[in-house]
C-alpha cells in the first residue's frame, strides 16, 4: 500500500479473547431454548410432550444465562445487567428472560394466554440475542448485516429440531409445523453462504469447518432422515427425532465458531501514511 | 462547550514508547495492559517500505459503541466528551470490549505486577475496584478535573494534561479542547491534514492523526 492511496492499511486483526465458550454457550442454549419454547407453544403439542418441551426450553435458556454468569467478572453484581434497557440489547435480553420464565411455567401449567405470550417472549428473546451480536461494532463477523437473521433462523432450527425430536420420541404424529421447520432448514442453508460471502477473508476461513457441518450434518442428513421418516406412515419415527437433533447440533457448532473462531476484531488501520521529509 | 481531543502527529512520533511508560506509571496498569500503546507498523515491500508509529488507545468517541452496549450503564460519556467507566457498577461482561473497534478495553481478573511483588508506585496506585471489570484510557480525567479546579488549562499546563502528552519527547501528542478554535489542537487540525481511525464505522473518534501539512 502506498502513502495517500486512500485505502486503509494496518496490522492484522486477531480473534478477540473476551468472549469464549461461555458466551457461545449463551447463544447456543438461549437460541435452542427459545426456539424450542416458541415451537412448543405455537404447535399443537399437548400433555407431557408439551410440558417437556417448554421446561426443556427453559432449562436451555437458563443454562445459557448460567454460562454468561460464569463469564462475567463481577457475578454478584449481575442484577446491574437490567439497568440499560434504553440502548443495550444485553439488558433487553435479560429483561425478556426474566419474563419468559414465569410465562413459560404458566404455559406448562396449561394457561392458554400464557402459551400465546410465551410465543411472543421466546421470539423477543431470540431477536434480542441476534441484536447483541449485531451491536458489537468491533467484530466484523458479528456486525455483518446477515449475522442477526442467521442467529434467529439458526435458533429456530435448533429449537424446532429439538421439539420434533421430543414429539417423535413420544410417539405423536408428525405435526404440520414440521413443514415450517423444514422450510427454516432450507432458509438457514441458503442464508449461510449469503452471510459468509462478504465477510473478511480471515473470518470466512475460520467459518469453513462450521459451514461444512451445517451443509452435511445440519442440512443433508436431516433431509435424508426426513425422507426415511416420510416413507413410513403413522407416528413420527426415531428418524425424525434424529433429524431434529442433527440440525440442532449443527446450529450449535455454527454459533460456537461464530463467537470463538470467526470473531476477528477490527485491527488497526491507517487511512493515510505520514508524509515526512521533502516533497518530490 | 468543551470537547477534549487528542492529536497524534504521525510525522513526529518516533515510537519511543515514553507515552506508554508514562501512562503505566501514572495509572499503574498491570502487565499486558496498555491504555496508551504505540504500534510499530510497516507498509510496502522492499525497497519501497514505510514505517509508521501509531499511538492508539480509547478514542473517546462521539458515539461510543461501548456505551451503547453496556448493560449496566457503567460506561458513560461526560459533557466534555470523555468516556468513563464506573468500576463500582461494571459487571465485567466485556461486551464493551468486543464492541470497541479500537481494541482499547481490557479486563484483568487478578492483580499482577511487573516484577512479581508490587513496586512502591504500583502498591500506591493499585485499586482492587479495577479487577474483573473493564478498564481503558481515561484521558487522565482526574488530572484534567484537578487542573481545571485550580484554573489550569488542560493541554497547556502539564499538571492538567494527560501523562502521555506530558511525556512525549517529540511533541507528537497534543491534547486540548477541539471546540475552542484558539486551542492548540484546533490550530494543529486547522494547519495540517488529518484523519481519524475507522471513521467509516461512524463512531466519531475524538482522536485525530496528523499525516501531512496543510495544502501549500
Amino acid at each position: 500500500m502506498t502513502p495517500g492511496s486512500g485505502g486503509a492499511v494496518g496490522p492484522d486483526p486477531w480473534v478477540q479473547r473476551h468472549w469464549d465458550w461461555r458466551a457461545a454457550g449463551n447463544f447456543i442454549g438461549g437460541g435452542a431454548g427459545s426456539g424450542l419454547i416458541l415451537f412448543a407453544a405455537l404447535g399443537d403439542t399437548q400433555g407431557a410432550p408439551l410440558v417437556a418441551a417448554l421446561l426443556g426450553g427453559l432449562a436451555l435458556v437458563g443454562a445459557g444465562l448460567l454460562c454468561v454468569w460464569l463469564e462475567i467478572g463481577r457475578p454478584w453484581r449481575a442484577l446491574n445487567v437490567f439497568v440499560n434497557l434504553r440502548t443495550s440489547w444485553m439488558s433487553r435480553e435479560a429483561a425478556v428472560a426474566a419474563l419468559l420464565v414465569p410465562v413459560t411455567l404458566a404455559a406448562a401449567a396449561g394457561i392458554p394466554l400464557a402459551r400465546a405470550l410465551a410465543v411472543v417472549l421466546a421470539g423477543a428473546f431470540l431477536f434480542a440475542q441476534s441484536r447483541i451480536l449485531r451491536a458489537a461494532r468491533g467484530i466484523p463477523a458479528w456486525r455483518a448485516p446477515l449475522a442477526a437473521p442467521l442467529v434467529v433462523v439458526t435458533g429456530l432450527v435448533e429449537g424446532g429440531g429439538l421439539w420434533l425430536a421430543i414429539g417423535a420420541l413420544s410417539g405423536a404424529p408428525t405435526p404440520p409445523l414440521a413443514w415450517v421447520w423444514a422450510a427454516l432448514l432450507i432458509a438457514r442453508f441458503l442464508l449461510w453462504p449469503a452471510y459468509v460471502r462478504p465477510l473478511p477473508e480471515r473470518a470466512r476461513r475460520a467459518l469453513e469447518p462450521a459451514g461444512r457441518t451445517l451443509r452435511w450434518l445440519g442440512t443433508a442428513l436431516p433431509f435424508a432422515l426426513i425422507a426415511l421418516d416420510a416413507m413410513r406412515p403413522g407416528p413420527a419415527t426415531a428418524w425424525l427425532a434424529l433429524a431434529g437433533v442433527a440440525a440442532a447440533l449443527a446450529g450449535s457448532r455454527v454459533k460456537h465458531a461464530l463467537v470463538t473462531r470467526a470473531s476477528f476484531n477490527q485491527g488497526f488501520a491507517l487511512a493515510r501514511l505520514p508524509v515526512r521529509g521533502a516533497r518530490p | 462547550m468543551t470537547r477534549w481531543t487528542m492529536v497524534a502527529d504521525l510525522r513526529r512520533c518516533v515510537g519511543c514508547q515514553t507515552c506508554t511508560a508514562a501512562c503505566k506509571h501514572a495509572n499503574a496498569t498491570p502487565p499486558g495492559v496498555q491504555w496508551r500503546r504505540v504500534l510499530d507498523m510497516e507498509f510496502g515491500e522492499y525497497p519501497n517500505v514505510q514505517r509508521a508509529f501509531v499511538p492508539v488507545g480509547c478514542q473517546h468517541c462521539e458515539d461510543p459503541p461501548c456505551m451503547e452496549v453496556c448493560p449496566s450503564t457503567a460506561t458513560r460519556k461526560r459533557a466534555d466528551g470523555i468516556v468513563t467507566i464506573d468500576y463500582d457498577v461494571c459487571i465485567g461482561c466485556a461486551y464493551c470490549a468486543v464492541a470497541c473497534p479500537y481494541q482499547a478495553r481490557y479486563k484483568t481478573d487478578r492483580a499482577s505486577f511487573a516484577y512479581g511483588a508490587a513496586t512502591e508506585n504500583e502498591a500506591k496506585r493499585h485499586d482492587d475496584a479495577r479487577l474483573a471489570v473493564a478498564t481503558k484510557c481515561t484521558f487522565c480525567v482526574d488530572r484534567i478535573d484537578a487542573g481545571l479546579a485550580q484554573g489550569l488549562t488542560p493541554g497547556v499546563d502539564p499538571a492538567a494534561t494527560p501523562a502521555c502528552v506530558n511525556a512525549c519527547i517529540a511533541q507528537a501528542l497534543a491534547f486540548g479542547d477541539a471546540d475552542d478554535p484558539q486551542s492548540n489542537v484546533s490550530q494543529l487540525l486547522a494547519q495540517n491534514r488529518s484523519f481519524r481511525m475507522h471513521e467509516e464505522l461512524g463512531t466519531g473518534p475524538n482522536f485525530h492523526y496528523l499525516w501531512d501539512g496543510g495544502e501549500p
